[in-house]
């Protein structure tokens, strides 16, 4: 009963216990947290706007993307990944999300930017849509935690479109 | 005294065969609790280590990420593990995702966090595009550093040996 196998034994199985319970509480006071984020975006230009040999639309463009995010975080949250993306519908699709920048913020401090960018990854179309079509811009952000649950919400910015014609 | 030793063999195997007992009792525990997470999350593997450094600095090796999986469509920014017939899932965030209005079927194109690349060159030959099927979970929860464990025991499993044979040596050899 009082041997060094059963001493481990009990003190190990202990430790886990009380380090489960501590992520399990760290993880819920994430809930304490009432953010109240902000972003604009704007799109200073269409750089190229094409139809594809296959077929497909491609668009480059060139945004300034300016939020405060810094309310998102806690003494839990070990990174933010914000990224913004395009949702439009076309006839083929009901939605259509579109992934073009994206970023990760460690420290809160950073977490106030303001940046003049190009869409970082391809905007490609399912087919060629895209003239003259309206647009919303959404910027999401996921927060990873150091340990516990991960949420994620996003802004949605309405009232973009692109140009009747190609250039 | 013949009747005296007898007793004692009696004894000795309700012993061994009691001690079997519970250890089926403690195998069947842990079976029932996996499947039933495996109810409750709807996945096959409710929980995944991290196995590559592609989701850095978010997710490193040897972390375990919590799974759940819903009717809810996919859609971009969620972290997904699939599998479309690889050797081992992967973990990767939803870049792109197009819904298709008559069937309401998506196509998925993911990308890790810390790479360069979307995932287009590892999906299976004869896709562009992932489907909701191939979609193992959505990553809901993490826990870090506790998957190390399990990525050691597979990546040398002469400790594996090790383990299980002490802890059967440990089994035959206690007192009670």
């Amino acid at each position: 009963m009082h041997s060094f196998g059963y001493r481990l034994n009990g003190l190990l199985t202990f430790s886990l216990t009380i380090l489960t319970i501590m992520c399990a509480i760290a993880s819920l006071s994430d809930n304490l947290n009432t953010p109240s984020p902000s972003a604009e975006i704007q799109i200073i230009n269409i750089n190229r706007f094409q139809k594809q040999p296959q077929g497909n639309d491609e668009v480059s463009l060139t945004m300034n993307i300016s939020a405060d995010l810094q309310s998102l975080f806690t003494w839990n949250t070990k990174q933010l990944f914000i990224f913004v993306a395009a949702e439009y519908e076309t006839p083929k699709n009901s939605l259509n999300q579109v992934s073009l920048w994206d970023a990760i913020i460690i420290a809160k401090e950073h977490a106030k930017f303001w940046i003049h960018t190009s869409n970082k990854y391809r905007f490609v179309d399912q087919g060629n849509n895209l003239r003259g079509k309206e647009f919303n811009l959404t910027l999401h952000w996921h927060v990873m935690p150091k340990t516990g649950k991960m949420f994620a919400d996003k802004i949605v910015l309405t009232g973009y479109s692109f140009p009747e014609e190609y250039r | 005294m013949g009747w005296i030793e007898e007793n004692m063999k009696f004894t000795n195997v309700r012993k061994i065969l009691s001690q079997a007992i519970s250890l089926g009792m403690v195998v069947s525990l842990a079976l029932m609790m996996w499947k039933g997470l495996t109810c409750i999350t709807g996945s096959q593997s409710p929980v995944v280590v991290v196995l590559s450094g592609s989701m850095e600095p978010g997710f490193q090796r040897g972390d375990i990420l919590f799974l759940y999986i819903n009717k809810n469509p996919i859609r971009t920014g969620q972290i997904v593990v699939f599998n479309d017939g690889r050797d081992i899932p992967i973990v990767h965030r939803v870049i792109e995702v197009h819904e298709h209005e008559d069937t309401k079927e998506v196509d998925i194109l993911t990308k890790g966090d810390a790479n360069e690349d979307d995932d287009r060159m590892l999906y299976a030959s004869n896709h562009d595009w992932l489907q909701q099927k191939y979609i193992m979970g959505r990553a809901v929860g993490f826990l870090p550093y506790v998957g190390w464990f399990t990525i050691i025991m597979s990546e040398k499993p002469i400790l594996k040996y090790i383990l299980v044979g002490g802890l059967g040596l440990l089994v035959l050899t206690s007192k009670e």
